[in-house]
C-alpha cells in the first residue's frame, strides 16, 4: 500500500458500509435519543418544540396497562409458539430422515412451501379459514365432534389461532436446518450404540437428541427472537383485537408511532424489545459454553 | 413384515402432514375461481361447482392490482440488483482484500444483527422524510440497499477462492475492480444466485416498511395493497383469494425454480455455528 494513496478496498466495502451506517447504524443511534424525547405529532411539523425528558416515556411505559398487555400477549406468542413450531420442525425432520422414507424431496418442498408465502396473503386466506360458520377449520373440527370456535372473535381464542397460522407458516424454516443437523451426525455413532444393543428409542435418546442439542438451541433461540417481533399477523387478522388480546410489541410501536405519531414513547417501546431480545442472544452464548465440547 | 407396516405408518403421517400444509393453499386457489358467493357457503366447500376467472379480472380491471403487482416487481427487482453489487463488493473485500480494521469492522457489523428492524424504523422515517423521499420508490428502496446478512454470505463462499487466482490475474495488469468483474462475480456465482432469490423474495414479501413508507395507493406494492383490501372487501371472499394468489403465486413459482439455492442460503444461515 502506498503512502498517501488509498487503499482500493476502500472503494469495495465503502458503499456497503455507507449505505448500512447511514440507513442502519445512524437510525439506530437517533432512535435511542429519540426514546429520551418527547416527539410527538406537533413535533413533526415544528422540532423546535422537542423536549428532553430523559428516562420519562420508560417510565410512562410501565405504568401504562397497554404495554403490560402487548408485552404478555408477545410473551404469549413466543412461550406457546416457539415451543410448538420447533417441536413440529424436528418432528418433521426426524420423519423426513427416516431410514425408511421415500419421496423426501417431494415431501420437503410441500413442508416448505408455506415458508416463502406472503405473509399478509397468507394471513387473509386464513381469516376465511377461522371463521366461525363457513371457515374450514370448524368444518374439520365438526368432524371430530367439536363445537364451532369463533376463532378470531373470542379474547381466549385469537392468540391460539395466531399461534396455528405462525406454526404452519415457518416450521419448513427449521425443519431444514434440522435435516442438516441430523445428516452432520456421524452414521458410526449409530453403529456403536447398535453393537451395544441400544433400541431405536435408546438410539434417539443417547446419540441424536445430544448430537442435535447445539442446533437445536440455536434454532430455539432464532425462533423466538423472530417471534418476538410478531406484526403482520395481528395487523391484518384482528388489529390487536379483539379486546387487545393480540396487541403485540411491534404493533404497539407502530401504532403509537405511526399512527399517533408518539414517536419518542414508540421509540421507548422498540428498545424494550431490543432489550429483551439482546439478553436472548446472550443467554444464548452463555449456554453455548456450557455445552460439553464448546469452544 | 414389521418393516413394511412401519413403513405404512410413517407414509401415513407424511401424507397426513403434507395434506394438512397444502389445504390453506389449494383452498386459497379454489375458492379464488368459485362463483361470488360460493366460498361462504355452509357447508364450505372446497371444489367450485363452476370455475370462473371473473374475480381475477376484477382484481386488474376494477382494482388496478396491475399497479401494485408492477410496484412489486421493479422494487425487488430493484433491490435485489443493488444490493447485490454493493454486498458482493463488501462481502468479497472482507474475505480477499487487506485493509487496516478489517476484522473488527466485519465483526462489528455482525454484532449488529441481534438488533432488530424495527428499532431503527422511526428515526430512518424522519430522515428519510427530510430527504424528501418518503411516499416514492426510494423509500423502499434506500434501507435495502445493502445488508450485513448478504456481506457475510459473500465473505463465507469467497473466502474459498484461492489467492493464487487473484495474484495470477494482477501479475497480468488486471485492475481490482477488472478482478472483481470479471473474475471474484464468476466465482461467486452460486452464492450471488441464492443471495439475489433470497434478497427478492425477502422484498417481495416484505410489509411493515413499504405499509410504513407509501401512502400513495398508486405505489403500494402487493403485500399493502391486499392488506388495504382486505379491510375494504371483507365480504368478497373470492375476490380477496384472487388476491391472495396473485401475490403469493410468484414468489412460489420462484422458489420451486430455484429452490436448491433457497435452501442453501437458509443452511448457510443455520448450521455454520
Amino acid at each position: 500500500m502506498g503512502r498517501g494513496r488509498i487503499n482500493p478496498a476502500w472503494g469495495f466495502v465503502g458503499p456497503a458500509l455507507l449505505a448500512i451506517g447511514a440507513f442502519f447504524f445512524v437510525p439506530v443511534a437517533a432512535s435511542l435519543l429519540l426514546s429520551f424525547t418527547d416527539f410527538d405529532v406537533y413535533a413533526v411539523a415544528r422540532p423546535d418544540r422537542l423536549r428532553f425528558v430523559a428516562l420519562g416515556n420508560y417510565a410512562r411505559l410501565l405504568g401504562e396497562p397497554r404495554f403490560w398487555t402487548a408485552l404478555g400477549n408477545t410473551a404469549y406468542f413466543v412461550v406457546v409458539g416457539g415451543p410448538l413450531s420447533v417441536g413440529v420442525s424436528l418432528g418433521a425432520a426426524l420423519l423426513l430422515e427416516a431410514k425408511l422414507a421415500r419421496w423426501k424431496g417431494f415431501f420437503r418442498t410441500v413442508f416448505f412451501l408455506p415458508v416463502v408465502t406472503t405473509l399478509v396473503a397468507v394471513a387473509v386466506v386464513w381469516r376465511y379459514l377461522y371463521h366461525p360458520r363457513h371457515g374450514l377449520l370448524n368444518l374439520l373440527l365438526g368432524l371430530a365432534g367439536i363445537h364451532p370456535i369463533d376463532w378470531l372473535g373470542d379474547p381466549r381464542w385469537a392468540m391460539p389461532a395466531i399461534i396455528l397460522l405462525a406454526v404452519w407458516k415457518n416450521f419448513g424454516f427449521n425443519m431444514v436446518i434440522f435435516i442438516a443437523g441430523l445428516q452432520s451426525i456421524p452414521e458410526r455413532l449409530y453403529e456403536a450404540a447398535r453393537l451395544d444393543g441400544a433400541s431405536a428409542w435408546q438410539q434417539f435418546r443417547r446419540v441424536t437428541l445430544p448430537m442435535l442439542a447445539p442446533t437445536f438451541l440455536f434454532v430455539a433461540v432464532v425462533t423466538m427472537i423472530g417471534y418476538f417481533q410478531l406484526f403482520a399477523e395481528p395487523y391484518v387478522m384482528t388489529q390487536g383485537g379483539p379486546a387487545n388480546s393480540t396487541l403485540s410489541v411491534v404493533l404497539l410501536m407502530y401504532e403509537e408511532g405511526f399512527r399517533w405519531w408518539n414517536m419518542g414513547y414508540g421509540a421507548a417501546v422498540a428498545f424494550v424489545l431490543f432489550a429483551i431480545i439482546l439478553s436472548l442472544t446472550l443467554a444464548e452464548r452463555g449456554l453455548r459454553r456450557l455445552q460439553p465440547g464448546a469452544r | 413384515m414389521r418393516r413394511t407396516v412401519q413403513a405404512v405408518a410413517l407414509h401415513g403421517v407424511l401424507a397426513f402432514g403434507a395434506a394438512l400444509t397444502l389445504l390453506p393453499l389449494l383452498w386459497m386457489l379454489a375458492a379464488s375461481l368459485m362463483p361470488a358467493g360460493e366460498a361462504s357457503a355452509v357447508p364450505p366447500r372446497l371444489v367450485p361447482s363452476a370455475v370462473t376467472l371473473e374475480h381475477y379480472r376484477a382484481l386488474f380491471a376494477r382494482l388496478h392490482l396491475t399497479r401494485s403487482l408492477l410496484n412489486s416487481a421493479g422494487l425487488a427487482t430493484a433491490v435485489t440488483a443493488v444490493s447485490l453489487f454493493l454486498n458482493s463488493m463488501a462481502g468479497y473485500a472482507f474475505a480477499k482484500l487487506r485493509f487496516a480494521g478489517r476484522d473488527r469492522l466485519f465483526r462489528l457489523l455482525l454484532g449488529a444483527l441481534v438488533i432488530p428492524a424495527q428499532v431503527a424504523m422511526l428515526p430512518l422515517f424522519l430522515m428519510l422524510r427530510a430527504l424528501g423521499v418518503i411516499d416514492t420508490y426510494w423509500g423502499v428502496i434506500v434501507p435495502g440497499m445493502a445488508s450485513v446478512f448478504g456481506i457475510f454470505l459473500v465473505r463465507q463462499y469467497a473466502l474459498a477462492i484461492p489467492d493464487s487466482v487473484l495474484d495470477a490475474a494482477r501479475v497480468d495488469g488486471a485492475g481490482e475492480f477488472r478482478i472483481y468483474r470479471s473474475l471474484v462475480l464468476f466465482l461467486c456465482a452460486p452464492v450471488l444466485v441464492t443471495l439475489a432469490v433470497f434478497t427478492f423474495m425477502g422484498t417481495w414479501n416484505d410489509f411493515m416498511w413499504p405499509l410504513i413508507v407509501l401512502a400513495d395507493d398508486r405505489l403500494y406494492t402487493l403485500p399493502v395493497a391486499l392488506a388495504n383490501l382486505a379491510g375494504e372487501h371483507v365480504q368478497d371472499t373470492e375476490l380477496m383469494m384472487a388476491g391472495a394468489v396473485l401475490t403469493v403465486l410468484p414468489v412460489m413459482l420462484l422458489f420451486v425454480f430455484l429452490q436448491r439455492y433457497y435452501v442453501a442460503g437458509v443452511m448457510s444461515g443455520g448450521v455454520k455455528e
